[in-house]
């Protein structure tokens, strides 16, 4: 049933056509971004030569570029997570799926897999375009696949916090800016905070990607993504009970 | 098997065929206001049961609450001896619930967005491919599958929100004003379709059109302000719903005196030049003096119409009937 919801969900995507606009847009501003870093190694690599222990391409260019990813994503997240469930409402689909047989788990489930499938493939470019570069030079694998998973887990945890405020209303405009409001609230939190041990840098969600970012791989923040998306999911699934009781 | 009862009389197969909705006592509240009251209903296959009701009386949270979509704040609801309330899951799987805005997702192909249906339900790929080419035919879909729904008709729109409710073969089925907003030839279609669907399974719709029920529906239930006021057979209704009195258009009107000197006739309303609303007592045959009338003195009649009660007149004679009966009940103290 998950799946059949996901499928529903990518199947409805693709059926319009600003998905397909957003798609190439966003490649289009990775592929820049990616050979603009590539210029900018080029131009100083000859003073990173002369360096007693270099930092590499993947570094130079791979980590920025996956650290832009973040933002990026970080603004564009709710946009797709607003239709989820207040479109649903609005155009009244939603009744199709409450007298269904369905739980409330698997509707939050199958939409949060749907999207974030779409949201795996829209970033897909990212490391196609990076691993061209081993046509030319080694890379750092370890590093990319940090990167990888640790933007796999944010965009988990975006797409969590999206859904849970999308349950929230009927209006798919107020639940983007709701969204935003909540991810760019957390990480101008992160960023203000000057104390070291700040709270703010521990509910971040993209605090916790810097490890990754820099190749580290770090259980407590992936356990981080797991939970923060759990109790976003969590939440979003008891908002949908409550929809039965409260109407 | 048909076997005779002790009368001697043969029993009918479906003399007494299996309940599939059941709803007891049940009562819904949102916010202070009390929008449903004490409400039981059930549901036989082969049934058409028609809510009938103005806007705001409560059918729509009635219907959303048989369908699980809303819970009611006390009271059971069973669909085929099953606990909607307990195993929500179960019961589901066979209700076919259309909602007062069909729930099509727009962007997709009808066929995509059949399938999804009943795959939701809980059918399997092969079964649900079977389904789908089944609920088109019955729909009259066939010609198209392959369209996305945003595109199509209201009435195509509404067909394809049937469709939905009926390709998994539900026991129950749960129509919210199927309807409304459609031109006469689509409603005489939907109306043909419900009838064909009460009699394999059956069918609870709600409307406010009382020609609706006495046209599909094969029982009545009346709700007011959240309560069920009246319930009967929609036949039985009819005496409610019948008022003696027609519309008459002559071409060549005699003077409004000698119309309401036909014996019988209680009032003439003069509507316009040519025609006249004309009350009369009951089983007077107030019908067949007029057209002997016309002919005699070449009135010319062009059109006879029965009058047809509004849905405030029943409502007013079922309370007046309903009072009645029970001061004729009541022991009398007066005397």
């Amino acid at each position: 049933m998950i799946r059949l919801l996901a499928l529903r969900e990518l199947r409805s995507l693709f059926a319009m056509p600003s998905t397909w606009f957003v798609l190439a847009a966003l490649q289009f501003i990775f592929a820049w971004f990616f050979l603009a870093r590539v210029d900018a190694f080029l131009t100083i690599q000859p003073q990173l030569a002369q360096l007693a222990n270099p930092p590499g391409v993947t570094m130079t260019v791979a980590a920025p570029l996956f650290n832009t990813a973040a933002l990026l994503l970080m603004m564009l997240t709710p946009m797709f997570t607003m239709r989820l469930i207040a479109e649903e409402r609005r155009s009244q689909t939603f009744a199709l799926l409450l007298s269904a047989p369905l739980s409330g788990g698997q509707i939050v489930l199958g939409k949060f897999f749907g999207l974030l499938i779409f949201l795996a493939m829209l970033i897909s470019g990212v490391p196609l375009m990076l691993y061209t570069l081993a046509l030319g030079t080694a890379l750092d694998h370890g590093l990319l696949l940090s990167n990888l998973l640790g933007l796999a887990l944010l965009t988990a945890s975006y797409v969590a916090v999206g859904l849970y405020v999308s349950t929230l209303t009927t209006q798919p405009v107020i639940a983007a800016i709701g969204a935003l409001a909540v991810l760019a609230g957390l990480w101008l939190a992160d960023i203000g905070a000057a104390a070291d041990d700040s709270p703010w840098h521990f509910i971040s969600p993209l605090g916790h990607f810097q490890n990754f970012n820099a190749g580290l791989l770090d259980s407590g923040d992936a356990a981080f993504y797991v939970l923060f998306s759990a109790v976003f999911l969590l939440l979003a699934m008891r908002r949908i009970h409550n929809n039965r009781i409260y109407g | 098997m048909t076997g005779r009862n002790h009368d001697g009389l043969p029993i009918l197969p479906n003399a007494n065929p299996e309940i599939t909705l059941a709803a007891r006592n049940l009562s819904r509240r949102f916010g202070n206001r009390q929008v449903i009251h004490d409400l039981s209903l059930e549901l036989r296959r082969g049934e058409v049961l028609g809510l009938l009701g103005h806007n705001g009386a409560g059918k729509t949270t009635t219907l959303q609450m048989l369908t699980g979509c809303l819970l009611p704040g006390s009271g059971e609801i069973e669909i085929c001896g099953i606990d909607l309330l307990r195993q929500p899951e179960l019961a589901k799987a066979q209700i076919g619930y259309l909602p007062e805005t069909p729930p099509l997702y727009r962007e997709l192909s009808v066929d995509d967005y059949l399938t999804f249906a009943a795959r939701l339900r809980g059918m399997k790929p092969g079964e649900a491919a079977e389904a789908l080419v089944r609920a088109k035919h019955r729909c009259g879909l066939e010609a198209v599958g392959r369209k996305i729904i945003g595109t199509l008709s209201k009435g195509y729109q509404q067909r394809t929100g049937i469709a939905q409710a009926i390709i998994h073969r539900p026991a129950v089925i749960v129509l919210d004003e199927p309807t409304v907003g459609l031109d006469p030839t689509q409603i005489r279609d939907i109306r043909a379709l419900i009838r064909e669907l009460g009699d394999s399974g059956s069918v609870i719709l709600s409307t406010h059109l009382l020609g609706e029920v006495e046209s599909v529906c094969d029982r009545v239930e009346i709700m007011q302000h959240g309560r069920l006021i009246y319930g009967d057979t929609s036949a039985g209704m009819q005496r409610f719903g019948g008022v003696s009195g027609f519309i008459v258009s002559l071409r060549n009107p005699p003077p409004l005196s000698e119309l309401r000197d036909i014996a019988g006739v209680g009032g003439v309303e003069q509507l316009s030049a040519t025609q006249f609303r004309v009350r009369h007592a009951p089983d007077a045959g107030v019908g067949d003096a007029l057209l002997a009338l016309a002919a005699q003195r070449g009135w010319q009649l062009e059109q006879l119409t029965p009058l047809q009660a509004t849905l405030e007149e029943v409502f007013a004679r079922i309370t007046e009937a309903e009072s009645s009966t029970a001061e004729e009940n009541a022991p009398a103290k007066t005397s």
